[in-house]
């Protein structure tokens, strides 16, 4: 089952908990990032309330609610993905990895028309229809984009990594003895889970 | 609690992050339509509440914080109370000046 290579790489030095440690550190950085964010939210919501409300009217809920859909779904694609390498089923976890990186690229699609359309009626910083709004619309809309955008970068390099942990299983590095690559890739994941979360009703849902 | 085959890391069964992910449904949806009736001011508590339970339930069982170490339960919680003091007092401050 081992090769020589692999069981060399077993005896190389690996500290689980330390990996898996670092990775929640960084992910404390992450939502400290995103929490400056949601503070200035939270601040121009309570002083342009009626604005927000008029601003969010403009977004589609049924492609907010598709993309939450699906990236909840991915969510639970990459913790079954996580559970299966654990007990050794590689094959299944590779194949949910697979529909994982499936599920970011269709939200990313779903996100591009969304944006776009925006675009098409100049609704975005410096657009010609959004210079005619109020003050409060134009902040809602710089908060929408560079919310919805810092999160779409992390979307974009979440396929990028869970990429990498499915060639890790594929090339025989990652085992059902050695999952922490896959695992702190699924927190990264459901960390992005978690901000889309509150980015959902904070844009679509205000009333 | 569910035990893998080393018996040394647990690891939620695949039934029971199913069942998360059916309740992570079910609560989009409910949050869509709770926004739909007019509470005011309790709209944006109301879907606050219930994004924070899917974020728990995200955080303790699909990152698996609930079959973690006290130190590193312990470090998440004190994130998420600093994170919540610094939105919280810059927020309470503006609204009061």
């Amino acid at each position: 089952m081992t090769s020589g290579a692999l069981s060399q790489m077993n005896n190389a030095h690996k500290d689980y908990e330390g990996a898996k440690l670092g990775m929640w550190l960084f992910l404390f950085t992450e939502l400290l990032l995103f929490g400056g964010l949601f503070l200035l939210y939270s601040v121009y919501l309570r002083r342009y309330q009626v604005q927000f409300h008029a601003a969010s009217q403009e977004l589609d809920v049924v492609m907010g609610t598709t993309n939450t859909i699906v990236l909840i779904t991915s969510s639970w694609f990459v913790a079954m993905g996580v559970a299966a390498l654990k007990r050794g089923e590689i094959a299944r976890a590779k194949g949910l990895t697979l529909a994982t990186i499936a599920f970011a690229l269709v939200f990313l699609v779903i996100k591009y028309f969304e944006w776009g359309a925006k675009f098409h009626h100049g609704l975005f910083p410096g657009g010609a229809e959004l210079a005619t709004r109020e003050q409060g619309q134009m902040v809602y809309f710089a908060l929408y984009f560079a919310m919805t955008g810092l999160h779409g970068v992390h979307v974009v390099v979440g396929m990028g990594v869970l990429g990498l942990a499915w060639w890790l299983m594929h090339s025989g590095h990652s085992t059902g003895k050695d999952y922490v690559f896959l695992e702190n890739t699924g927190l990264y994941w459901h960390l992005v889970d978690l901000i889309w979360i509150y980015l959902f009703p904070l844009f679509y849902l205000i009333t | 609690m569910a035990h893998n085959a080393q018996g040394e890391h647990h690891s939620p069964s695949y039934g029971l992050l199913t069942g998360i992910w059916l309740g992570l449904l079910w609560l989009t949806g409910f949050t869509v339509w709770a926004a739909s009736i007019d509470l005011g001011f309790l709209n944006i508590v109301a879907a606050m509440a219930i994004a924070t339970t899917k974020a728990s339930l995200v955080v303790l069982i699909f990152m698996h914080l609930k079959y973690e170490n006290w130190m590193l339960k312990g470090f998440v919680l004190m994130t998420f109370a600093i994170l919540a003091i610094f939105i919280g007092f810059t927020f309470f401050d503006t609204v009061y000046r």
